[in-house]
């Protein structure tokens, strides 16, 4: 075994080290950031059952398989299962949250642009799994629904 | 002769032997044996997904069962196994000891795995290698799902006996001139990643239990419908294979840590530095667990304690390829069969680790997570770094077992194919996984990068499966055939590179 000096390998430790310590601190604000849901935000109740998703709004109206949402306004998820775990998924909002049966988890999006964006399940959750699909349709703030 | 096959022996001798090296050749042909069987299911798998639609496989139920039992498969018959035989090989003579600390012990570990195996097999369970309730209680059908608890408990109690006995046979039987500093790498990596599963099974072996009984009706713990949390198993679970995934790595490590220095000729950069870094990580492997679980609804504070947690496990990583790289470094590299497996993992170990961070960062964990990315970052890993050191490892014993010489052009062809493939499938899962891709589907929407994305893997696939052909050719033909091989420098490597161990165990 050399007995040879050891410096380069601290520096390069030194340097992985920091470099975690960036990411992570990166990562902690923006999460913090991300997470904070606007007061405003309307909610609209996310239930995922083998193998589709019902989506209830604030007055009472419910949807299957697609959800119809406006431009501008902030929207609060609270997401449950019906039967095993699912996870909800707008994968061009980065909206992914699991779907339990038992618990509501939360999680908030701003529509930003009219559009239709898929829907889709992404926690396997049996047969249909590959199917569990849905579109999300975002609308002009002013067209009446 | 070390790891001698030479002497014809009948083959009911070999099987109820308990001789290390009868015992380690058995775990090796057990674990090649699942590792083909295993890899054709992937092979399926991936035509399936060749193109949207169904191709070759009828349904999703048989879909869903193939991946599970394919995970189940080369996690925990190939991989496991593959270094129990190594260390089988190889700790006993390393610490100078004439056989592992209980044979009759050592056989029995192995011989719980055909039973196990077969519960797996002949049950075909669909509900993921990690078995997660509601799902797995109320959803998974018939004894299939039953089959597959049974299975892995009895794996998990035959890992736990063949932990014990490295690290006895470490510690205990280790010849008393030779100090703890100087036990070979190999040997540290047993003795660390052994030292994981003795804390780390238990949990799951208890999750299993409590599944059982749930699905039995006769327990609610992970039953929201008895007021049960399911999330406790995601816990448990998770427990032991974050763990877990180092006790498959580690012994990969140390397997390169043999080749490399040999096949640089130069002594390894700092044998203390590699000794640290396997007992950090084997701490620090127990504070990331729930990094699989960010999306299951998890406080700030939790996501943000475990990704600390996960992060911490990069330096210790990170002081792994150092090593390498400084060895390798200046030394007169002889690029054969193995030392090309060895490097090729290791970079693939450094992409898979960088993949890592990204899904340890809890923003972007929300885009990776249970998509594609997700199956591309630990193949990396379990392919690209695991199976990768495991098979130049296994050329690299090819001689010291059979005492002839495999085809070095076969060799260097399996490994330029298994790289070029396993480059195409894993890094444009990472790609498809960005472009939202979900894990675990039979089909999908016919989106055109998809659709790309998907053939390039298939193809890729393909690819690494013909190369396995080449490979098991090479050793069948080459373990009767082959060029009968200078057993004290197989290699040529020259001067003091050669076989370094000085036990021998002839057969008791
Ligand atoms: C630098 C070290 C590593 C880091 C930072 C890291 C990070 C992560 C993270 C955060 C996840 C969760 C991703 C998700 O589901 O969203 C993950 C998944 C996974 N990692 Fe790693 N990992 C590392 C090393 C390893 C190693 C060494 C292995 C295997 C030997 C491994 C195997 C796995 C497996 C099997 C999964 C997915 C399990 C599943 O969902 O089926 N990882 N990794
Ligand atoms: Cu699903
Ligand atoms: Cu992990």
């Amino acid at each position: 075994m050399g007995h040879h000096s050891n410096w380069p390998e601290w520096i390069y430790i030194g340097v992985v080290i920091a470099l975690m310590v960036w990411v992570g601190s990166e990562a902690w604000n923006a999460e913090r950031l991300v997470e904070h849901i606007p007061a405003d935000a309307e909610v609209i109740k996310v239930t995922g059952q083998q193998w589709f998703w019902t989506f209830e709004h604030e007055d009472g109206t419910k949807e299957i398989g697609e959800l119809h949402v406006k431009v501008g306004k902030a929207y609060k998820f609270e997401i449950t299962s019906k039967d095993v775990d699912h996870a909800f998924n707008i994968h061009d909002y980065v909206v992914l949250l699991d779907a339990v049966p038992g618990r509501i988890n939360t999680v908030w999006f701003a529509p930003k642009e009219v559009g239709e964006h898929a829907i889709q399940c992404r926690e396997y959750c049996g047969l249909i799994h590959y199917n569990m699909r849905g579109t999300l349709y975002i609308e002009e703030a002013d067209k009446k629904s | 002769m070390v790891l001698e096959l030479q002497k014809p022996r009948p083959i009911w001798q070999i099987m109820f032997s308990t001789h290390h090296t009868d015992v380690g050749l058995m775990y090796l042909l057990t674990s090649l044996t699942f590792f083909f069987m295993g890899g054709a299911l992937a092979l399926g798998i991936r035509a399936e997904l060749f193109y949207p639609g169904s191709q070759i496989i009828a349904d999703s139920m048989t879909f869903n069962r193939m991946f599970t039992v394919h995970g189940t498969t080369l996690i925990f018959l190939f991989l496991l196994p593959f270094a129990s035989a190594v260390g089988n090989y190889f700790i006993p003579i390393m610490v100078r000891y004439k056989d592992m600390a209980y044979p009759k012990l050592n056989a029995i570990a192995f011989w719980m795995i055909p039973p196990a195996a077969a519960l797996v097999w002949l049950g075909f369970a669909d509900f993921t290698w990690y078995a997660t309730p509601p799902y797995s209680i109320i959803s998974a059908p018939g004894p299939a799902a039953d089959m597959w608890i049974f299975g892995l408990k009895i794996l998990g109690v035959s890992s736990v006996l063949g932990a014990i006995n490295f690290i006895v046979t470490i510690l205990k039987c280790k010849h008393p001139d030779m100090s703890m500093g100087q036990v070979p790498l190999l040997a540290w990596s047993f003795l660390t990643s052994s030292l994981i599963v003795l804390v780390a099974i238990p949990t799951f072996a208890a999750a299993l239990l409590m599944l059982l009984t749930d699905r039995l009706g006769v327990s609610g713990f992970f039953n929201p419908a008895m007021g049960g949390d399911p999330i406790a198993y995601q816990h448990l679970f998770w427990f032991t294979f974050h763990p877990e995934v180092y006790v498959l790595v580690i012994p990969a490590i140390g397997m390169m840590y043999e080749i490399i220095p040999r096949f640089s000729r130069k002594p390894i950069f700092s044998h203390s530095s590699g000794i640290f870094a396997f007992v950090l990580l084997s701490m620090v492997s127990f504070s990331s667990w729930a990094h699989h679980m960010y999306a299951t609804g998890m406080s700030f504070t939790e996501k943000t304690v475990f990704m600390i947690g996960t992060l911490a496990a990069v330096p210790a990583s990170a002081m792994h390829v150092f090593n390498f790289i400084a060895t390798m470094w200046n030394g007169r590299i002889k690029f054969a069969t193995p030392m090309m497996w060895a490097v090729g993992g290791i970079a693939l170990f450094f992409s898979a680790g960088a993949g890592g961070v990204v899904n340890a960062a809890m923003p972007l964990d929300f885009q990776t997570h249970d998509s594609y990315w997700v199956v591309g970052h630990f193949h990396l890993f379990v392919m690209g770094t695991i199976a990768f050191g495991s098979i130049g490892f296994l050329y690299y014993m090819f001689p010291y077992i059979t005492g002839r010489m495999y085809n070095e052009r076969m060799g260097q062809v399996h490994f330029v194919m298994s790289f070029i493939g396993t480059v195409m499938v894993f890094f444009t899962q990472h790609v498809l996984g960005l472009y939202g891709m979900p894990r675990r589907v039979y089909d999908y929407p016919p989106i055109p990068e998809w659709i790309t994305m998907n053939q390039i893997a298939t193809v890729g696939a393909m690819i690494i499966g013909t190369s396995m052909v080449i490979f098991l050719i090479n050793m069948i033909y080459s373990s009767g055939k082959g060029k009968i091989a200078d057993t004290d420098d197989p290699f040529n490597l020259g001067g003091k590179y050669y076989w370094p161990y000085e036990a021998k165990n002839p057969h008791h």
